[in-house]
């Protein structure tokens, strides 16, 4: 036999809480000191699914900036050039793209994380580790691609002879806004795809749907109030907007900011919940 | 050391049989079927609960209750479907018990596959890493052990070459050296020292033992009787979700062999599996002594008879021209057949029931486990056909007739074939020589 050195004997402490399992499933016990013991599983799988992505592209991580760029230039055309949109007083091409970034984000990041679960189900059904991770990381690898393709924002700005004021600085908060709205839609995504591969098909025509009620390609100031605070129920309207007053400066979004972040922690509550209670079945039913 | 280190108390699992009961359901049942379990299945999202009430279900395990102390090592055996490996999934959290719980005092990892979480487009040391860390280890404790994962793999050279240009040897002994090299207080081990060549495969059942020795405490699940008997003192019997027996692994290992045993000709008739135009059935398979008993073990190189009894479907009906094969396998490797219409010509007049028997002089087979398949010919049509129809156990024996025997199955092979050894002087060697004295 190979000698393999082995550490001496462990110390052992009877005496600590043992880890008990049991049937229990109920909808209160979040664990998120366990999430935090597996913070390193967390950066290793959105490392991994960065270096993936773009494996055996001629592009690589240009793509990340070519969808969203490609996308504006079309809504430049069709809605800026041809429809007249009005812009909020900035071009139209930058107005759009300012949205179309985080959007991007919300867009890629919920795609992937319903695919999270069910892509590795071999993982699921062989080793455990708490699953939440699994979109977790889809989320934190989406931020790369985000910042790639918010390079070009900034790109742009310089074109237009834009300068940035103080404002900017609540631009991370928008950004966590979008990551906690993209967040509880993946939860609840994903769990809802282990059980029901329906998920799969509805992905594509959801997410077009949800791009036509967030106003990408056209300001919310086409709407009255009180509709315009009542459009904060999809947080992403709230995303985008503060996105476009962060940067370009346009008027201040207002009250539908506070809808949104409202609207966002519901998705993540009830999607934290509903992937909670439906975690321990995943493995069965995968 | 005396103190718990698992504790399991009355647990249960139950699974559904997604949809295996009805095999043939008509066509009604499959168009109601389709418009009523979208509003089913709408229903049990409600109680999260999925689709597994509405279904059948069965209880993978049942009632189980056992304790280990810390330090011990315990293998768990039982035949296919009998609940190891659902036990261990539950006890390394991967799904959970329907009813009862289980304890578990220290750091645990499981081990139910090699290479878990390797992805084929990462490098070998991306990889390392990755997979080290689903399976519980920090990344401190990768740096520190890696230079001894990677000579404990032996890839050394490509460990930054991505692993889908591996070798399959290479990537289950990268995967394997990783999973080796967790150091938890209870380990959960499923069957996975089966890969790789003889002699990782050696390597690997020494790393466990090691581990055993090191004071870890250790569940282990294996079809390998050998395995279990070098490396646990004790064993838990499963038999359909339950504990048939707990004790030491000698005896847990006999009566598996008695419960394989016991039900060996069971239900010929209620196998699913079966094939063939049943113009005649075999009823029963067994091995016989030349006195003509029958045998639970059979003696490696032994004088035995394999026989099988038929009975044709009808009684005034005169079979002819018919053939017997059987296959012997060790699992999916088949080892060797026996073919009546080969080695002997094609049975005519067969009597309604009688009995095939084959002779064999010197059972070729290393102690240990095999599977016999079955197939029966009548008149060139495929009349009847069990594969894994009787589990052979094989026991010890002598041969060669010289008392010594390998019993390493693993390395040595599953077949012997008589032989004999001689030792010749180097005759040509002595001509060249003579020839320098020309």
């Amino acid at each position: 036999m190979t000698e393999v050195p082995i550490p001496a004997r462990l110390p052992l402490e009877p005496a600590r809480i043992p880890l008990t399992i049991t049937s229990d499933r109920s909808w209160t016990r979040l664990r998120f000191r366990e999430v935090w013991e597996y913070r390193e599983l967390l950066g290793f799988l959105a490392l991994r699914d960065i270096k993936v992505r773009y494996k055996q592209t001629v592009f690589g991580i240009a793509w990340a900036l070519i969808q969203p760029f490609f996308t504006m230039l079309v809504f430049s055309l069709f809605f800026g050039r041809l429809a007249k949109m009005p812009s909020d007083g900035v071009p139209y091409p930058i107005f759009c793209y300012a949205a179309m970034v985080p959007w991007s984000f919300f867009a890629g990041a919920v795609s992937h994380a319903a695919d999270s679960l069910v892509g590795s189900a071999n993982l699921i059904s062989k080793v455990y580790f708490p699953r939440i991770i699994m979109p977790m990381a889809v989320m934190l690898s989406g931020l790369v691609d985000f910042l790639v393709a918010f390079a070009l924002v900034i790109g742009m700005m310089a074109y237009y002879h834009m300068i940035p004021t103080l404002q900017i600085i609540w631009l991370p908060a928008f950004l966590l806004l979008a990551l906690v709205t993209a967040l509880g839609v993946g939860l609840w995504l994903a769990a809802l795809n282990v059980q029901f591969r329906d998920v799969r098909y509805t992905l594509p025509f959801l997410v077009q749907f949800w791009l036509f009620v967030t106003p990408v390609a056209y300001p919310s100031s086409l709407l009255p109030e009180p509709w315009r605070t009542l459009y904060g129920i999809n947080p992403m309207a709230g995303v985008v907007e503060g996105f476009r007053w962060a940067l370009l400066g346009t008027a201040a979004p207002g009250p539908i900011i506070a809808v949104s972040a409202v609207f966002a922690l519901v998705f993540l509550v009830t999607g934290l919940f509903y992937f909670q209670r439906m975690e321990s079945i995943f493995a069965d039913i995968i | 050391m005396g103190s718990l280190a698992i504790s399991v108390e009355n647990l249960g699992k139950k699974y559904r049989l997604g949809g295996l009961s009805s095999g043939y359901s008509t066509i009604r049942e499959t168009l109601t079927d389709a418009f009523l379990s979208p509003l089913r299945r709408l229903r049990a999202l409600g109680r999260g609960q999925g689709a597994i009430e509405a279904a059948d279900t069965f209880w993978a395990l049942r009632n189980v209750s056992f304790d280990v102390n810390h330090g011990e090592v315990v293998g768990i055996i039982g035949r296919n479907g009998a609940g190891k490996t659902t036990l261990l999934k539950v006890l390394s959290r991967v799904t959970t018990p329907t009813e009862g719980w289980a304890k578990l005092f220290g750091r645990v990892g499981s081990l139910l596959e090699v290479g878990v979480g390797f992805h084929q487009e990462l490098t070998g040391r991306e990889n390392v890493y990755l997979s080290g860390a689903i399976m519980g280890m920090k990344k401190r404790e990768i740096d520190r052990k890696f230079d001894e994962i990677l000579a404990f793999s032996g890839v050394e050279d490509f460990i930054d070459t991505p692993v889908k240009r591996y070798s399959s040897g290479m990537y289950t002994r990268l995967a394997f050296s990783v999973a080796a090299h967790m150091e938890p207080e209870i380990l959960i081990v499923d069957e996975v020292l089966a890969v790789g060549d003889m002699a990782f495969q050696e390597k690997c059942l020494g790393k466990m033992s090691d581990v055993a020795k090191a004071g870890r405490t250790v569940l282990f699940v294996s079809h390998n009787m050998s395995a279990i008997s070098q490396l646990c003192p004790t064993s838990i019997l499963l038999e359909e979700g339950r504990i048939k027996y707990r004790g030491p692994s000698p005896e847990t290992i006999g009566r598996y062999i008695n419960l394989m045993q016991n039900t060996k000709f069971s239900q010929f008739d209620r196998r699913q599996d079966r094939r063939g135009n049943g113009v005649l059935r075999v009823k029963r398979l067994y091995l016989e002594d030349e006195s003509g008993r029958e045998l639970d073990v059979v003696p490696c190189g032994g004088k035995v008879r394999l026989v099988l009894e038929y009975a044709g479907a009808d009684p005034q009906k005169t079979l002819s021209e018919v053939a017997v094969h059987i296959l012997v396998a060790n699992g999916a490797t088949r080892l060797f057949s026996l073919l009546s219409d080969v080695s002997g010509g094609l049975f005519q007049n067969l009597p309604p029931t009688g009995r095939f028997v084959c002779n064999l002089d010197r059972l070729p087979l290393m102690p240990g486990n095999y599977d016999l398949h079955f197939l029966v010919f009548a008149g060139r049509q495929l009349a009847d056909k069990i594969f894994f129809a009787w589990p052979l156990v094989v026991g010890d024996g002598d041969f060669f007739g010289t008392g010594r025997l390998s019993n390493n199955r693993d390395i040595h092979g599953s077949l012997l074939v008589p032989h004999a050894w001689t030792l010749d002087a180097d005759r040509r060697g002595q001509e060249d020589g003579g020839e320098d004295y020309r």
